[in-house]
């Protein structure tokens, strides 16, 4: 079987497509995603295209470099300003706007910042530089956080006392029950496929018991997404809300047990704040003390000037559902991949930089 | 040459200069123009209607899969011609060698130049070298830039496209960016991606026969296919719709973008031509272009449009529409 003829098979969409519009749903409805994966793939798919108009997809925080605050960039580009420092980052931050500068800029004046693919190239530049202090920028999701729980744990069984982690981990239920709780109507969520392979179905049992809401979780492919779809749809025309797997091929009831025991020997629960939510109680990751070496918060206190969001930027409306967009007025006017004012435009999983790169709704 | 590595010495105007380039590049690059060894090459041209155009080459590794620095510093001249649909004839060549750069490796390039400009026609006239310190440059830059002669009247230009006008590609696209990005982060897949460098000028000359009232042509290297359709319509009064089914793909670079979240779309391509032509002459240089060696996967990938003008379409596999827009730059693995 070859994963992209199956599961993108024009077919198989086209056949989920009319079974959505068969499921009988008399008003609009709202799903959510919270998935910066799924935002691309909706994206890049047309899928929007092919759903019933009563039936709208809306954003949700699910693009973890977007809702990460200022105050985790302004803090990382002061660290790398620090004599012998070398950071080591995913892609996706070194065009994160900060308070004032990014890292791309603040490569080009001469700190050292590397772009790696993971951890493991991060801990290989360490080992070869014990004369230099490299820091990862930890962001990411569940899907990203037990690799780096693993580097933490290689660090620290190597005697590697040159690496250290800049944690801005996050879990994703303690978000879905905020949006829940929020100003925008959410009737059934697309749950995230990689962050459920490694939590497990389980995770979500607790806000089922607690908001009767249909859920589905999904894989990332077109038949992936549309059979979340079809489920979520059904769920809500029946008044059957569950938690359903659509992504059986990845997501057991209970996750991937390994990659739990490995995030809870390395990190414990704290608070966190998420771009356009704020402070949502136990929705972050921090390091334990066992690790603290390995904690670049604590081995580089840094004193930052007070973190400055940029005004006009309406990035946190968008993560919230608030508006999409194409309703922000510095999209395409002013705020571009090319100048970008807020991460959602240049996160690769950002809805602004899905919705410039692939759709294109006034065209 | 006795030396293993290059030395400052080699870029000093003296004799290990002169040893460097007629051992290195003058036996391998021989012509009438070259042999001289004169500070110009002096060339009779046949036409007035001259093409001129200039490329750098920093590729890193400087050997990958289907091809090398040298051969991409020929390739990418010679396909910039092609594309103002003329016939390339002369190409200057100017290395900046980093000290220490390993002789047998030039070797190795000078002898891919020498071979791709016999494949494509042209003569190397004129050249320059310069050594830098080590650290200064990554091994080996080269500058290459070209001459020839237009073959058609009128200059090709977007302006010229009209709504109704079919896209042609010669082949299967991105191959050439993702055998660099495969190469350089050690993926090693199932089966080994290999650029698709090659001299198009053959190609180009088979279109113009078949169609000879071409529009525009221009060659789809850095930003991909994507990027020169963008170009093709940006600010013009047509847009451009293409069907992602009829796009030709390898199987291997799909699944090496997959891997490393890029687009195949905007994946770099060294031997690959982009022609819009008249719809009547459409199928005409379909089947010319998979005459020729270097086009048998040739395909019909859309066509100009009067509405959505400056814009590109892309109608996906299932029926839905997405764009295509320019990126800002060098695309950049996902964060999870």
């Amino acid at each position: 079987m070859k994963h992209l003829s199956e599961y993108r098979n024009s077919d198989h969409a086209r056949t989920l497509s009319i079974e959505i519009a068969r499921v009988r749903i008399d008003r609009p409805i709202q799903i959510m995603e919270v998935c910066g994966t799924h935002t691309m793939s909706i994206a890049r798919f047309g899928l929007k295209q092919l759903l019933p108009k009563n039936i709208r997809l809306i954003s949700g925080p699910g693009c973890p470099v977007c809702v990460t605050p200022n105050n985790f960039l302004d803090r990382a580009i002061a660290i790398s300003k620090i004599a012998d420092t070398t950071i080591c980052t995913f892609g996706d931050m070194m065009r994160v706007p900060g308070s004032s500068s990014s890292l791309e800029v603040e490569h080009a004046r001469g700190s050292d910042i590397r772009v790696v693919y993971s951890t493991l190239d991060a801990l290989m530049i360490a080992r070869a530089h014990p004369d230099r202090n490299v820091v990862f920028l930890g962001v990411g999701f569940e899907t990203t956080a037990p690799t780096i729980a693993s580097s933490i744990e290689i660090a620290h069984s190597e005697g590697l006392k040159n690496y250290s982690v800049l944690c801005a981990h996050k879990v994703v239920p303690p978000a879905i029950e905020a949006l829940l709780s929020g100003e925008v109507k959410i009737d059934g969520f697309l749950l995230p496929g990689h962050v459920s392979s490694i939590i497990g179905a389980k995770s979500y049992r607790g806000i089922a018991e607690r908001h009767a809401i249909a859920c589905s979780i999904a894989g990332f492919e077109p038949s992936d997404i549309l059979g979340a779809l079809l489920e979520i749809t059904t769920q809500i025309s029946n008044s059957k809300p569950a938690i359903h797997t659509a992504y059986a091929r990845a997501v057991t009831e209970i996750g991937n047990s390994k990659a739990l025991a490995v995030l809870d020997r390395v990190f414990e629960s704290c608070d966190a704040n998420w771009r356009g939510i704020g402070n949502i109680p136990g929705s972050g990751l921090a390091i334990r003390d066992k690790f603290s070496q390995h904690d670049a918060a604590k081995r580089f206190p840094v004193s930052i000037d007070e973190s400055v969001d940029n005004p006009a930027c309406r990035c946190g409306d968008i993560l919230t559902g608030k508006i999409s967009p194409d309703e922000c007025p510095l999209f395409r006017n002013g705020c571009t991949p090319d100048h970008p004012i807020g991460a959602c435009m240049v996160s690769n999983e950002g809805s602004c930089a899905a919705h410039f790169n692939y759709g294109a709704t006034n065209i | 040459m006795e030396d293993s590595i290059i030395q400052l010495a080699h870029g000093g105007g003296g004799t290990r200069m002169n040893e460097l380039i007629r051992e290195i590049f003058a036996n391998r690059f021989s012509n009438e123009h070259i042999d001289g060894m004169s500070d110009a090459a002096n060339i009779d041209l046949t036409s007035s209607r001259i093409a001129f155009t200039t490329d750098g080459f920093v590729v890193k590794p400087h050997f990958f899969p289907g091809g090398d620095i040298g051969k991409l510093s020929i390739c990418g001249t010679v396909n910039d011609l092609a594309s103002a649909a003329s016939r390339p004839l002369y190409i200057s060549a100017s290395f900046i060698l980093e000290e220490g750069f390993a002789i047998t490796d030039l070797e190795r390039i000078a002898t891919s130049m020498a071979e791709t400009a016999k494949t494509a026609g042209v003569k190397i006239v004129a050249g320059d070298t310069k050594v830098v310190e080590r650290g200064s440059c990554d091994g080996i830059f080269i500058s290459t830039s070209g001459i020839g002669i237009r073959l058609t009247k009128e200059i090709m230009a977007p302006t010229r496209i009209r709504p109704g006008d079919a896209i042609l590609v010669n082949g299967a696209v991105g191959d050439h960016g993702m055998a660099i990005m495969a190469t350089r982060e050690g993926l090693s897949l199932e089966s080994t991606i290999k650029s698709d460098c090659a001299p198009l000028g053959g190609l180009m000359e088979a279109i113009l026969t078949a169609a000879p009232d071409v529009r525009f042509m221009r060659d789809a290297t850095r930003g991909g296919l994507a990027t020169v359709l963008c170009e093709s319509c940006d600010g013009m009064e047509f847009g451009i719709e293409c069907e992602e089914a009829t796009i030709p793909l390898n199987s291997s670079t799909t699944a090496a973008c997959e891997l490393l979240g890029l687009d195949p779309l905007y994946s770099a391509n060294e031997g690959k031509i982009v022609a819009v032509v008249p719809a009547d002459e459409a199928e005409a240089a379909l089947v010319a272009m998979r005459g020729h060696e270097l086009g048998r996967d040739a395909a019909i990938i859309g066509h100009a449009t009067g509405g959505r003008a400056g814009h590109v379409s892309l109608i996906t596999t299932l029926g839905s529409r997405r764009m295509l827009v320019r990126k800002s730059g060098e695309q950049m693995p996902r964060i999870c």
